[in-house]
């Protein structure tokens, strides 16, 4: 089929273009033979409005797609670009300022210290720091067999803190502060993205006449987009930041893998008597159980077990609920672990000589829920990864590229890695004056994250299945791992640096 | 000694490919320095003025491929591949020259620069964005409608000024560039060291010339024609003739007497894992130089 066509196009030139002449005079004449007269298209009705063309869109400004803006914001390669974003959600365009009273929001992240730094660099962190928010220091570690427990320190690691948990209103209202401060040029689309064209432009009827695959690239320099509203907007380059059910994925033609589990994650906000400073999480029959501080005397629990448990948690009464929690991070479903019971201590105490602080330290009872401070909100667990994450024209960032289970937190994580590094990627390109939309220029980015992202979900995939069955016997070799783990400093190091987002080889472990 | 065997075989193929060219001759349209009408196929008779850079075969070679410049997966990839790696040297070389600051996203501005064998304009697009005033030439007219129509569809590129010209030429015309680059193409061209004193002409006192180009080492051979024209499958064989080829030490020296002083040196080298391009320091396959011209001579 395109053989054919070539050779028609190539007729043509033969039977136009004169056979002889050899100077630029004459090249004009012929350039205008060959294609068609660029004064052609002007006679064609041109659409009355006039549509808008930026450098960027970012479809979904959650807070995968408002960090992208602040990092663009940021750097003096990229902040001059001008930046639509497109999301209905209304806290983006009134500007609702939250309040550190408000009640806590049972959707939280954990932000981990590459995420952190990340965010300081681009002057927003220091927003999420005037809201509620909670640094923690520890971690601790155990499942219901009552053989082992293991328990982190950041100063195992030399470090202040091993992350920092924000409720995700309090995220997204410091990524927007940053944004709307800073002087960058960026629109807000109060509308979603209903369909695309890609590899258009306000000039594409000229190059409609050529063959296309004469002229592969030359195309046009932009996609169309059109908005719920009707109306249209162009743009060098799409970044798809539109969440697990991405729009922009799905009209780009992007296809996906994934897989559901049958497994339900219960998330919701808790109060305690005193402040919480610590991470715990325990492994029970049906799947594990975290409660994250939160800041003030909040925390936020992450209960995964099966759908028909999560339904009737969901709808049992608040005190019932809470004597679950209370027991799920006690001693329900089995003991303490006691570290002397088994003696495992002693079957590595060859290496005391290198434990760390933390190793000394006990196992300790989490603090009591004594009253619920959200509702109850049931997700089903699924993984989802896009088997590729840039064509021309089109980037996708965040849930939209890979939708992981709450379990880990580290979603969020996941998306800011992916949007510091598209940053980076742009910058790059703009530097060396590239088309930002050519599709060489986007596989940088997928080939800087698309391992990362893989890693970490192929991590989470068998950290479930490993938790979803009760392997009986084989629990004992999980406690005498876990108390390995807390024995063997130099080793916990890299399992904590790992779950912080440092390695390129992310491991998490705990919440 | 296999080698020199390879070179024979080589060479015996540059002889077919050659013939296998010539038909294309007939409706293949070059730039002509010559004045008559008719171009003759006798033997190139020395003008007075500066001969011509024109090599016939090279450029028929180009024009059978010019409708692929822009396919990154095409003949030209390795020019695709190798941008960005040489457009830091280029954005790096012409800050510190003009002291124009590395932290804009168009350092370029207010430079004007030509583009002497732009082809498809791969070089001259990004120029362009980077904030340069560009002028694109080449002698193949083909190449400069493709540059032409690809340029036009990005506002950022469609003031780039596509000729089908020489520089000797725009030599004639008087026209003068702040900074001049002819990338990949002095190993193509029939006078190197009269090409080196065009671009020199049409640089400003204090401008930059800058030129990259094969080595003619053994290791060049290996890598430029072997892997890239045989083995990879890249170029079109034929793309490359080894004799044509400059080493660093020919090329400093021809452009002192053009009167370019040549300031810095980079070598590319090509990682086959990872499929990049680097800057080093190792100029054994592919270099880039950039020089400024002396005041002195014109
Ligand atoms: C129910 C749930 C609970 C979670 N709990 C946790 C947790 O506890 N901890 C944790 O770390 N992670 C959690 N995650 C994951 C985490 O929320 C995500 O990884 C993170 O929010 C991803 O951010 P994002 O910006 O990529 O996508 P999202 O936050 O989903 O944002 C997408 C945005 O795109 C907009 N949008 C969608 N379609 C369109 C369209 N067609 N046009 C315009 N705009 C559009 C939406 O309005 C939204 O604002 C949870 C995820 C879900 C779904
Ligand atoms: C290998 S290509 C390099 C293209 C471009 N400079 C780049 O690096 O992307 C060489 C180009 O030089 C052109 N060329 C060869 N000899 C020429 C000459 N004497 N004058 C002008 N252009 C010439 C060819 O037509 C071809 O497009």
């Amino acid at each position: 089929m395109n053989k054919v066509m070539k050779k028609t196009v190539s007729n043509v030139c033969a039977l136009k273009i004169p056979r002889k002449f050899f100077c630029s005079e004459t090249v004009k004449v012929a350039g205008s033979t060959d294609f068609v007269p660029s004064n052609e298209h002007e006679k064609r009705p041109i659409i009355s409005e006039v549509i808008p063309e930026y450098d960027i869109a970012i479809v979904g400004g959650g807070m995968v797609g408002m960090s992208l803006a602040c990092f663009l914001a940021s750097m003096p390669m990229t902040k001059q670009l001008s930046v639509a974003i497109i999301d209905s959600n209304p806290a983006l365009g009134s500007g609702i300022s939250i309040q550190r009273e408000d009640p806590p929001d049972p959707r939280v992240s954990t932000v981990t210290p590459a995420s952190i730094s990340f965010l300081q660099d681009a002057g927003a962190w220091k927003y999420v720091e005037q809201n509620r928010h909670a640094y923690f220091k520890k971690m601790q570690v155990w499942d219901y067999t009552g053989f082992g427990y293991a328990r982190y320190d950041a100063g195992d690691v030399n470090k202040d803190f091993l992350g920092c948990v924000a409720e995700n209103k309090v995220l997204h209202s410091a990524l927007l502060s940053c944004v709307k401060d800073s002087d960058f040029k960026t629109t807000f689309y109060p509308l979603r993205l209903t369909s695309m064209t890609l590899n258009t432009n306000s000039m594409s009827t000229v190059k409609e006449s050529i063959p296309s695959k004469e002229l592969p690239s030359a195309q046009g320099h932009t996609s169309k987009l059109q908005l719920s509203d009707g109306s249209s907007i162009y743009a060098k380059l799409v970044v798809g930041a539109d969440g697990g059910k991405s729009r922009v994925r799905e009209l780009a033609g992007f296809k996906t893998t994934g897989w559901n589990y049958s497994q339900n994650a219960i998330i919701c906000t808790v109060e305690h008597t005193s402040a919480n400073h610590c991470a715990w999480q325990r492994f029970l029959p049906s799947g594990p159980i975290a409660l994250l501080p939160m800041g003030d005397n909040f925390s936020n629990i992450v209960w995964t077990m099966s759908p028909t448990e999560s339904n009737d948690r969901k709808s049992i009464t608040e005190e019932m609920f809470l004597k679950d929690v209370n027991s799920a991070l006690d001693d329900g479903h089995g003991p303490h672990p006691m570290s002397s019971s088994l003696g495992t201590r002693d079957l590595f105490s060859w290496l005391k000589m290198d434990a760390t602080l933390s190793a000394n330290e006990f196992f300790e009872i989490p603090p009591k829920a004594i009253r619920m401070a959200s509702k109850r909100m049931v997700f089903p667990l699924s993984l989802r990864h896009a088997n590729s994450y840039a064509s021309k024209r089109v980037v996708l960032i965040g849930d939209a590229a890979h939708t992981i289970h709450p379990l880990a937190g580290q979603g969020v994580n996941l998306g800011f890695g992916d949007a510091f590094s598209l940053s980076r990627v742009i910058a790059e390109g703009i530097a060396l004056g590239s088309d930002i939309g050519e599709v060489n220029l986007l596989k940088k980015y997928e080939t800087d994250r698309k391992p990362a992202n893989v890693a970490m979900m192929a991590l989470l995939d068998g950290f479930q299945k490993a938790y979803a069955v009760d392997f009986g016997p084989f629990n004992f070799l999980r406690a005498a791992a876990f108390n390995g783990a807390n024995l063997i400093s130099p080793l916990k190091r890299r399992i904590i640096s790992y779950a912080s987002g440092e390695n390129k080889l992310p491991i998490f472990f705990g919440a | 000694m296999k080698l020199f065997n390879h070179l024979r075989t080589l060479n015996t193929h540059h002889r077919i490919l050659r013939n296998r060219f010539h038909p294309l001759f007939n409706n293949t349209n070059f730039f002509s320095d010559a004045s008559s009408p008719q171009q003759s196929t006798t033997p190139h008779v020395q003008q007075p003025s500066p001969p011509s850079s024109l090599n016939r075969n090279e450029l028929a070679k180009f024009a059978a491929i010019a409708e692929s410049w822009w396919d990154f997966d095409g003949p030209f990839k390795p020019l695709h591949v190798m941008n960005p790696t040489r457009l830091a040297f280029i954005r790096s070389a012409l800050c510190r020259h003009f002291k124009k600051d590395p932290y804009s996203a168009k350092p370029l501005e207010g430079l004007k620069i030509a583009d002497v064998g732009c082809g498809g304009g791969i070089l001259s697009e990004p120029l362009a964005r980077m904030g340069a005033t560009v002028t694109g030439i080449d002698a193949v007219e083909k190449n400069i409608n493709i540059a032409r129509l690809h340029a036009e569809s990005d506002p950022a590129t469609s003031t780039i000024e596509f000729c089908c010209t020489t520089a000797e030429k725009l030599v004639e015309e008087g026209r003068r560039f702040d900074a001049v680059m002819a990338l990949e193409v002095i190993e193509h061209v029939a006078e190197p060291a009269e090409f080196c004193k065009s671009l020199a002409a049409l640089t400003i006192p204090d401008g930059a010339t800058i030129i990259s180009t094969i080595n003619r080492s053994m290791r060049a051979y290996a890598t430029a024609i072997v892997a890239a024209e045989y083995i990879l499958r890249w170029l079109p064989m034929g793309t490359h003739e080894w004799s044509s080829f400059l080493t660093p030490e020919e090329l400093v020296l021809i452009l002192q007497r053009a009167g370019i002083n040549v300031e810095e040196m980079a070598g590319f080298t090509y990682n086959p894992v990872t499929g990049r391009w680097s800057l080093s320091d190792d100029i054994s396959v592919n270099f880039i130089a950039m020089g400024t011209k002396t005041n002195n001579t014109e």
